[in-house]
């Protein structure tokens, strides 16, 4: 299976082990786009823990607006062990996406002006 | 005045004067205080200038006690001044520990504060947009104005910090506390914030009236609600950032039936206050449904400025994207 390479997979047992700290620092450390992906509803090994990644998605996404993070950039999929070629569908696509976006830049504060 | 007392130096940067008002808050605890130290530094009540703590030893000044957060070149070179001068700094009070109030500027920058501040606020009569210059020529003479940064930082963003005393003011009893343990030499492990490493709700009288399953099904503002003054305020669909936030404060604002906006910051285990309130939030949201879970987030009118009422510069994006500021 082969999609864009500008996905770095980081693992864990859960989406709902994904906390809203991790996606920030996702961000401040250069990703242009964070994704999300869980099992599908109904289907989680922990029970609770995809939908449990939903409402944090949604009030998270909502937030990062505030921040000038747009919707776009952060992105919940389920997508079952069984679906590579969704899997693959999506990188893809959402890579395509985020390239539209351009680069977020976030500077973290870095005044340029402040040593004189 | 003897001069075996310890050197004591208070300073205040962007902040509101609270700080300064928590240090006469201590009423007669006061006298103790100025009985074991020598204050040699404190704009807001003594004579002292800016030479005459550049003319002192470095280190010589035992401890300082810094409020306010960083937005001024000028508030940046007088705290390296007193690190310079300084044994120990302590953080003073929530702007300094986590940007405070102040940070909230981090929504913004230099520039649409300026416009606001000087040009369309409704109260501004300023027809030629004049606005502050870090330099300006009158009668040939020169005159110059600290910079202002587009960033609101927290003291230790910029100089090192020793201990932290948090709260919007830090509360007497937490301030006496400090006090004596730097006295005494009775310190914690450097970094330490100097009020109990647990989460409010667990000293909090309310929490007995928690639910066992605690959910929210709509969050309302404090005033759209007739508050319970012993209820829980998220079992009555009011966020309260207790479960975020530390103890210490002597609950001031539960006891005036008023939920917590967070100005303890958050625990050691947690690094970013805000994100973490909105994940125990999204956790007691009562629906599993995609829909249902939009429309209660759609009643939080402003998530991020309620979530980091207090710890904006602190947080993981220490603020708004630049670009997206107009
Ligand atoms: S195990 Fe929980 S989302 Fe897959």
């Amino acid at each position: 299976m082969t999609y864009a390479p500008n996905i770095r997979i980081i693992r864990v047992m859960c989406s709902g082990r994904v906390a809203p700290q991790f996606v920030l620092k996702a961000f401040i450390e250069g990703a242009d786009g964070v994704l999300i992906s869980g099992c599908h509803p109904g289907d989680c090994h922990y029970q609770e823990g995809n939908y449990n990644a939903l409402r944090r998605h949604r009030l998270l996404s909502k937030m990062l607006e505030q921040f000038g993070i747009e919707r776009e950039r952060f992105r919940l999929e389920w997508v079952s062990a069984a679906e590579g070629v969704k899997f693959q569908q999506i990188c893809d696509e959402f890579t395509e996406q985020i390239k539209k976006l351009g680069p977020l830049n976030l500077n973290g504060g870095k005044d340029e002006h402040r040593e004189a | 005045m003897s001069t075996e007392k310890p050197k004591v130096a208070f300073y205040w940067c962007a902040s509101c004067g609270g700080c300064e008002e928590a240090v006469i808050d201590l009423a007669e605890d006061i006298l103790k205080v100025v009985e074991a130290v020598d204050i040699v530094f404190w704009p807001v009540a003594l004579d002292f200038k800016k030479k005459d703590v550049e003319a002192m030893k470095d280190g010589s000044i035992a401890v300082s006690f810094i409020n306010g957060a960083v937005r001024l070149s000028e508030q940046e070179e007088m705290v390296k001044l007193l690190r310079q001068k300084s044994g120990l700094v302590v953080a003073f009070g929530s702007c300094s520990h986590l940007g405070g109030i102040p940070g909230l500027g981090n929504f913004w920058n230099k520039e649409t504060i300026f416009r606001r501040a000087y040009i369309t606020t409704p109260s501004t009569d300023n027809p030629d947009g004049t606005v502050p210059l870090e330099k300006t020529e009158v009668d040939g003479k020169e005159l110059t104005l600290p910079r202002f940064y587009d960033t609101v930082y927290t003291l230790d963003q910029v100089i090192d910090v020793d201990y932290y005393l948090p709260g919007c003011a830090p509360p007497p009893d937490l301030i006496m506390n400090a006090l004596q343990a730097i006295l005494e030499g009775k310190l914690p492990p450097k970094g330490a914030v100097l009020s109990p490493n647990k989460s409010l709700c667990d000293d909090c009288k309310r929490n007995e009236s928690k639910p066992e399953k605690l959910t929210i099904k709509e969050i309302k503002r404090p005033w759209e609600v007739e508050l319970d003054p012993e209820k829980c305020f998220l079992a009555q669909g009011v966020i309260c950032m207790g479960p975020a936030t530390r103890t210490g404060c002597g609950e001031r604002c539960i006891e005036a039936n008023m939920p917590c906006r967070g100005c303890f910051g958050p625990t050691d285990q947690v690094i970013d206050q805000g994100a973490k309130f909105l994940s125990s939030l999204a956790s007691i949201l009562d629906t599993d449904d995609e829909k249902e879970i939009e429309k209660i987030v759609d009643t939080i009118v402003d998530p991020a400025g309620t979530f980091y009422r207090f710890s904006l510069p602190s947080s993981i994006l220490r603020r708004r994207r630049m670009e997206d500021i107009k």
